[in-house]
This record gives structure tokens, sequence and C-alpha cells, in this order.
């Protein structure tokens, strides 16, 4: 049963040279509405950057709009995570990413890629699951 | 022109229309309220009694006359069809040469060069993460480049668009490529694109920005030097579609655009330039979406707004001030990954109410926009659309020919009102300066935007394919991203290393030197930074050099976001 008190904590970012972020304003914005704890950054952000705000920010999750290829970097913020201890956070990646990449991605350790038409309330739902399953097994007596 | 109209309104409408509205209410049962992106209600129907024809001359009146509501120019499209100007950009210098001339073969008739993200970022492809190199747009560094992407094109008679946002390096590079083929830069057509630095700071954060502040000067000197020296060029396009796209509804994205021209013209008269030696060169750039009658309302009313606001606020004597000149593009946030080949109906429907819009130039999307960047085969159709629209479909016989229809007239009249009062909005802010420094424009773009994706959520708003008639589809026919070659790249970054050890490294370090200096001088005879950055281009100066510089020296713009 989903606890009801719990809230997840997530980042909504963007990463690599590409600024258009109406996706990730309004994934934020409904996320932060349905009991999400959101740190949202502008676009343009360093992989290096984006680990460390995860670190620090202590978040469950990271999610990745891309709109103009800047997917192809994730496979090195994966690999950052893990190098900077953060392996255990989950990644989704939202924006236009063809069916070849995604796959790359999901092989890559990315949890979900949404696309252009999947619901808020569908994302809201996956990031309160996923969220859950992370942080129970950060702290799996709890 | 004094005649009555011909549909004056005759004296029975009154009863017919009662009676209409009996039967109406009867028949429909349960009525909707139904309202346009711009929140405006939409009647079931528009009689006469919805226009007045007391307004004719001085609202409607007639193409190429004051206040332009049916077009610009006495003949429009009858006497000279709209510029059919695609946006290309792939891969290397080479690569987006074939595509340009396989574009140019079609039936496009100008060009428009797309640079890589990271171009528009500010960087040279020895600055950024090879991945993404020529995955958006073409890696054009230097004049080199240039000269090697527009090879073939004759520039002394090709309308030449580049998207190339503040410090205009593309413009500098291109200007050499002028230079060597030995054509005129007085000769030379074309647009900046992209030299609305408010709108990168209030939609999509793209392109290289300097801080406010710089960026506002660096435009003003390009005005002021293109103006000297480049009398068929236009340095500035106001644009509206990236508002649009970012989810500002149709009306806001025309309030918002003439609020950033009005900055625009204060600035350049701020610095002595006369309204009338500038303004016949502001063009303007607009989304046109599938919201069919009121994109066509929006373009009517941008004119009559337009044609008002320069003489009234400008005192604009010459008529080349007063007319409101786009170029439209397709919208690609209407477009679905879902039924990809749906996406040549929409872009059919929304090229249509561009053209009955009256615009002086066209870019049709790919249907494969909403996938990756368009495939030749994508890009082909776009043009042929356009080809069909223009040559089989008869659309161009009649100018402005939705014009006197009582419900695009009454629906102009009031998209106008709704413009108006976002541009005084924006006034009550202080300007657009002071609104986008502040935030205002983008948290309103950015709540607009919610709104509307409530309503797709929420089924209010049909999605063929996305929120209804979905079917399941087959992954594998859906195309895949065309990515560079990167045989082709490896060898466009050796090149490129290869020029930057071998030129002259005295010129460049003087051309930057002398930019730098230009960045620290003030008062009324002060360096115009655009010359310095034409010369700087032309001494062999990378674009990530010059951008660089001007980082330094004038600060760097970081995104005013609001959520």
């Amino acid at each position: 049963m989903p606890d009801p008190a719990f809230r997840p904590k997530v980042l909504i970012t963007k990463i690599g040279l590409d600024g258009h972020d109406r996706g990730s304003r309004i994934v934020a914005a409904h996320l932060r509405d349905a009991g999400v704890e959101v740190v949202y950054t502008p676009p343009w952000q360093d992989i290096g950057t984006v680990v460390k705000l995860a670190v620090e920010e202590d978040v469950d999750l990271i999610g990745v709009s891309s709109l103009a290829t800047d997917h192809l970097i994730v496979p090195k913020l994966m690999r950052a995570l893990r190098e900077g201890g953060a392996g255990d956070v989950a990644v989704i990646v939202g924006g236009i990413v063809p069916d070849t990449d995604e796959k790359m991605l999901l092989d890559a350790g990315v949890s979900r890629v949404f696309h252009p038409g999947n619901k808020l309330d569908e994302i809201a739902a996956f990031v309160h699951a996923t969220s859950a399953k992370v942080r129970a097994s950060r702290f799996p007596s709890a | 022109m004094n005649k009555p109209l011909p549909h004056a309104i005759p004296a029975s409408t009154g009863e017919a229309n009662v009676r209409w509205s009996a039967e109406y209410a009867a028949q429909i049962g349960d009525d909707r309220e139904v309202r346009n992106r711009s929140g405006i209600p939409i009647k079931p129907l528009y009689t006469p009694l919805d226009v007045d024809p007391a307004r004719f001359d001085a609202e409607i009146g007639f193409p190429g006359q004051p206040p332009y509501t049916r077009g610009i120019y006495p003949t429009m499209h009858r006497g000279r069809t709209w510029t059919q100007r695609q946006l290309i950009g792939l891969g290397t210098p080479a690569t987006y040469n074939a595509r340009l001339r396989d574009i140019l073969d079609q039936g496009g008739n100008a060009v428009s060069l797309i640079p890589c993200n990271s171009v528009f970022r500010g960087y040279d492809m020895d600055e950024v993460d090879a991945e993404l190199l020529g995955t958006c747009g073409v890696v054009c560094n230097s004049a080199d480049h240039m000269a090697a992407c527009l090879d073939g094109v004759d520039l002394a008679r090709t309308s030449c668009a580049m998207n190339d946002p503040s410090p205009f390096t593309l413009l500098a590079f291109m200007l050499d490529t002028a230079k060597r083929n030995g054509v005129p830069w007085n000769a030379i057509t074309g647009t900046s694109n992209q030299s609305d630095y408010l709108s990168h700071f209030v939609a999509n954060h793209m392109f290289f920005r300097l801080a406010l502040a710089g960026a506002r000067r660096v435009l003003t000197d390009h005005i002021a030097w293109c103006g000297e020296h480049l009398p068929r060029w236009n340095p500035l396009s106001v644009v509206g579609q990236h508002m649009q796209q970012a989810g500002a509804t149709p009306a806001e994205a025309l309030g918002f655009t003439f609020a950033s021209a009005i900055q625009y013209a204060d600035d350049c008269v701020a610095a002595g330039m006369s309204p009338d030696a500038i303004l016949p060169r502001f063009t303007f750039f607009f989304d046109i979406s599938i919201s069919f009658f009121e994109e066509i309302a929006k373009f009517r009313a941008g004119r009559r707004i337009w044609a008002r606001l320069t003489r009234e606020r400008y005192g604009a004597r010459d008529p080349r001030s007063w007319r409101f000149k786009f170029h439209g593009q397709t919208s690609g946030v209407d477009l679905t990954r879902q039924q990809p080949l749906n996406n040549i109906a929409r872009v059919t429907a929304q090229a249509i109410a561009g053209i009955f819009g009256g615009l002086q130039s066209l870019h049709t999307d790919a249907y494969d926009e909403a996938l990756s960047c368009p495939t030749q085969f994508g890009a082909r159709i776009a043009v042929a659309t356009q080809n069909i629209l223009r040559e089989e479909a008869h659309l161009t016989d009649v100018i402005d020919p939705l014009g006197g229809s009582y419900y695009v007239e009454r629906l102009t009249d009031e998209m106008e009102a709704k413009v108006l009062a976002v541009m005084a909005d924006v006034e009550a802010e202080g300007g657009m300066y002071r609104a986008v420094e502040s935030g205002y424009v983008q948290r309103r773009i950015g709540d607009s935007a919610r709104t509307f994706q409530e309503r797709i959520d929420s089924g209010e708003q049909t999605v063929v394919g996305v929120n209804r008639y979905a079917i399941d589809e087959d992954a594998s026919a859906r195309p895949a991203l065309a990515k560079p070659d990167p045989a082709l790249m490896d060898a466009h970054r050796a090149d490129f290393a290869r020029f930057k050890a071998q030129r002259s490294q005295d010129d460049v370090a003087r051309a930057l030197a002398a930019l730098v200096r230009a960045t620290g001088e003030t008062g009324p005879t002060r360096t115009n930074l655009f010359g310095a950055i034409v010369a700087a281009a032309a001494a062999g100066c990378t674009h990530g050099e010059i951008c660089g510089t001007l980082r330094r020296e004038l600060g760097f713009g970081h995104p005013l976001v609001a959520v």
C-alpha cells in the first residue's frame, strides 16, 4: 500500500545545450501540486552539477527533460551518478526521444522514458512509485 | 470609398435571428461553452449584427492601405506568393550544403540556416560534448565553414535568413563569404533571425546570451551597423514563435511580441536613430497553430495594431514603417509522435491559416519533427505541401479571402482587443525589458502552458492519436533520429583544429583585443560592437572566440526562470 505520508523528493533538470523548458516547467509544477518535493534547475546544467545537487539534496529521482538530442549524454550522467555515490537515484527522461535511443537509455539504466502524449498524472504516479522504491532500498527497516 | 457594403444589415435580420436563436437553442441540447486558445468565447453563428459597416473604411479597408488589415501590399499573394523558406541544419557544412541544394531544387527559394545547438549557445565544436555536435543543426564555427555551407548559392539573388542570435557571428561569416564571391554587401538580402534577445530570456533558453544589458547594447549596435552597411538586410526579427511554442496563447504571443518591438524601437530611438530609418527593417516571426481562425484573426489584427502603433507612438511617415511583415512557421508543439503521418494534415491546416493570414514567408514543419530532426523524406514532403497549396489549391487567387466574413472580422476585432490588453499589462510592468527582468512574462507563459496541457490531459482539447483515436502502432515504422555521420564529424573537427593552428595568430589576437577595447568604450563616438565583430570574423576569429570574449566582457545571461 502506498504510504500517504510519503513525500518523494525529485530533481527536475536539463543537461547539455538545449534550453527549451516548457516540458520541464510543466512537469515540475504538476509534481509539486501532486505532493512531490521538487528541486528545479534552469536548463544548461553540467553533469557534475546535477550529481552534486542530487547528493546534497538527497533526492530519490532525477527527471531529465530533453527536446533536442541532449538525451545522448544521459549515459554519461548515469556513469557520473554511480561514480559520485548516487547510483541508487532513479533517473527518468522525458521529451523527444526516438525509439532506438530509448532502448539505449534503458540499457544505460534509465528507469523510464516519457514521450509527448504521456499524461502528467501518469508521470506523477510513476515518480511516486519509483521514489518509494528508492527510499525503501535506502531505509530497509523503515 | 463610400459605397454601401453589399451585406448591409437587412431589416428582416433581427426577426430571422430571433427565430434562428430559438431553433438553435431547442435543437442543440446541452450547448457547451467554446473558447479559443486565447480565451475568447466563440459563438455558434456570426451575422451582420457582429460587424459595424460604418467601421469598414477605418478598420478593414483595402490591401496595401493602412491599417493593412487585408494585407500590406496591394497585390499580396496574387502578385507574388510567399517566400518558401525551409529551416535546414544538420551535420557538417558539406552535409548542410547538400540538403540546402536539394531543397532549393525541390521548390524552396530562400536560405534558412540553423546552426548546431553548440553554436546557438556560443561555443565552438571543441568546447562541447562531441555526442551533441550536428544533431540539431550545422556545425558552423568560422568564415570558412560558412563559405562551405553556402557553396553554389548566389548571395546577390537569394534571401538568406541566418538563425543567428546575438552577437550575429553567422552574418559576419556570411559577409566574408560575400566578399570572397565578389558580391557587394549592399546587394545582400535576408534577416537576422533570433536577434530578439528578450524572447530568448522569456521562452526557449536556447541561445547564446549576454546578460540583459550587454545583449541590449549589441543588438542596438547591430541595427545601427546594418542600417549603414546592409540597406537590404533586416537586422531585427521580433519573435512571437518562441513564446507561443513555450505556451503563450496566440494573443499573448502577439502582445508580448509587440511589447518587445516597442522596447527595441525605443532603444534605437534613444540611440539617435530615426523611426523611419529603422522600422522598415523590423520583421516578425510567428508560430501558426492549428487553431485555424484564431491564427488568421491574429495576423489580421497584428497588421492593424502595427500600422497604428508605428504612426501614433513613433510618428513614422514612411509607409514601409507601417507594414507588418512576418514569417510564419507551422507549430511543432501541435505535432504528435503518435501516428506521425497525421502531422502532414496538421501542417497543411496550419499553413493554410498562415497563407490566409497574409504571411510573407513560410516554413512548413516536416511530419517527423516530433520524433527527431527531419529526415530528407520528411523535409521533401514539407516542401511539396507548400507547392501544392501555392500552385494546386487556388488559395492565392483572391486577396484576404476571409475578409468580410462576419466571424473573421469580429474575431479580428476581439483578438486585437485581447492583444492590446496584453500590451497594456506589459506597459504597466514598466515595459518588456523590465517585465522580462522581473519574470512577469515567463510566469504568465508558464501558467498558460500548464492550462493548455491540462485541457489536453482532461480530454477537453482533442489531440488525435494521443487522447482520442489512439491505435497500437508499430514503433519500428517510425524514423530513427537522423544523426550526422561520425566519420564526417570527426574529419570536420580535425579540419577545425588544423585551421586554428595554421591561421595568423597575430591577426586573431589583434581583432579580439579590438573587440575587448570596443566593449569598454562609452559615449556617442564609441566603436560599433558589431563592426568589431565583422572585422574579427574576417581576421579568422572563430564563433566561440568572439562569443567567449563578449561573455567575459559583458557578462553571461543566466536564465531568468520562474516556475
